[in-house]
């Protein structure tokens, strides 16, 4: 239990996943100019990496590793798969947006049409093929502690990406110079945003 | 590409050309950040990486291109995927084969060119409605556009961070005698955004035609 809420609060703000580690700045600076709007792709983020992120840790410990193949009989005790696992990912992640579409569409028309556009252009996102990367570098122990991972990483891209939206809002009245306005200035309170959760560098639960 | 047209026309030439600065598909078209910002604390691993994302955007751009009319319109983001995930994956063994310390170095993010979005980005906008030729040449100087930036930061990140430019120590012992210090912060991650906002700056300082209205 320990573990996993450590997992938790490490994966959202220790190594957030914007600030430490720079994953979904595409969408995080063209999706942040309203915070409604930032809510939305904020939320399918936490949905959509919250189930990847155990699905490909299925995928990686049961077929994809050295050795995960035992369970098809003790031939297949040599075969190495792990050289396949960006296309398998992508294709998993690919599958699965399409699946919760087509899923949320059915049963939650009315989420479905909050969160619309968003759902597919998250098959692109870094973040969501980040965490599966770094679920596969982590080594986890159990499905358990791959979805805490899944979960606290969105949460984390979800602070961050409603922080911007409501600093950028404000920043409309401020008088910035003109060839700061827009994305450089994004940069640099995003810059700003990073060193202030360093702040919580340090922390040991 | 029609046999009229010369191998480097004019246009073809303004294909390479144009994403280096006015099209610069970091600082003006906003794709391929992700990457971009955190392999940028040394020279050496950011070059390697301009060029693994070179080679898998001019690749990708040609192979889309030749089948761009047989790919039905629906599933055509699968398809990219695909085509894409397979190249990474050719470029990550090639890396893992030849330079394996800068491969380690650069961990997930070989495999997060797949999402990077100048690739799909530069598929979508131009791979799909132009001939070969012409989308490699995009590709390539998209590139490009995208690893001289990478440079840049990485030039004064390691510079100012580390002391140091492709991890050999350019500032004399004398300045340290002084009690120059390097400036640790260069090293941690904001300062990559806050590089690339100032780079950002400076050329839309230069370039007035790029400044956003509010």
């Amino acid at each position: 239990m320990e573990n996993i809420i450590n997992i938790f609060v490490k994966s959202i703000f220790l190594e957030n996943m914007v600030f430490a580690y720079f994953l979904g700045m595409c969408s995080y600076l063209a999706v942040s100019k309203s915070v409604k709007t930032a809510t939305g792709l904020g939320l399918a983020v936490i949905f959509v990496l919250g189930i990847t992120v155990p699905v490909n840790y299925l995928l990686e410990n049961h077929v994809l590793k050295e050795g995960a193949l035992v369970w098809l009989g003790p031939k297949f005790e040599n075969v190495d798969l792990s050289f396949l696992s960006f296309i398998m990912f992508i294709a998993v992640i690919a599958s699965m947006v399409q699946l919760v579409e087509m899923v949320v569409e059915k049963f939650a028309p009315a989420l479905y049409s909050s969160l619309g556009i968003f759902l597919p252009l998250i098959a692109v996102n870094c973040a969501i093929l980040g965490g599966a990367l770094f679920m596969q570098q982590k080594e986890f122990l159990n499905v358990g502690e791959a979805t805490t991972y899944g979960i606290g990483s969105g949460i984390g891209w979800f602070l961050a990406i409603i922080g911007i939206a409501a600093i950028r809002e404000k920043t409309q009245y401020s008088n910035i110079p003109p060839p700061l306005r827009g994305l450089g200035m994004a940069f640099i309170i995003t810059g700003l945003m990073g060193m202030a959760f360093m702040g919580f560098s340090g922390i040991k639960l | 590409m029609s046999e009229k047209e010369a191998l480097f026309s004019k246009k073809n030439l303004q294909l390479l050309t144009d994403p280096l600065s006015s099209q610069n598909p970091i600082t003006v078209q906003v794709l391929g950040i992700c990457s971009a910002l955190a392999v940028t604390v040394q020279m050496k691993p950011a070059i390697v990486m301009a060029i693994s994302v070179t080679v898998v955007t001019a690749f990708s751009n040609l192979i889309i291109s030749l089948i761009r009319n047989t790919i039905p319109n629906r599933i055509r983001i699968i398809v990219q995927l695909v085509i894409v995930a397979a190249l990474v994956i050719v470029v990550d063994q090639v890396l893992k084969a030849f330079v394996y310390d800068v491969s380690k170095q650069l961990s997930v993010f070989v495999g997060l060119i797949i999402t990077n979005c100048i690739i799909m980005g530069r598929l979508e906008a131009f791979a799909l409605g132009n001939k070969p030729w012409p989308s490699f040449l995009d590709g390539i100087g998209n590139g490009a556009g995208y690893g001289v930036i990478l440079i840049v930061v990485s030039f004064l990140r390691e510079l100012l961070g580390s002391g140091s430019v492709l991890g050999f120590s350019v500032i004399p012992e004398g300045f340290y005698n002084f009690g120059y210090a390097n400036n640790g912060l260069m090293v941690l991650s904001p300062m990559a955004l806050i590089t690339v906002g100032i780079i950002i700056w400076l050329h839309r300082t230069r370039k007035r035609d790029l400044i956003e209205n509010k």
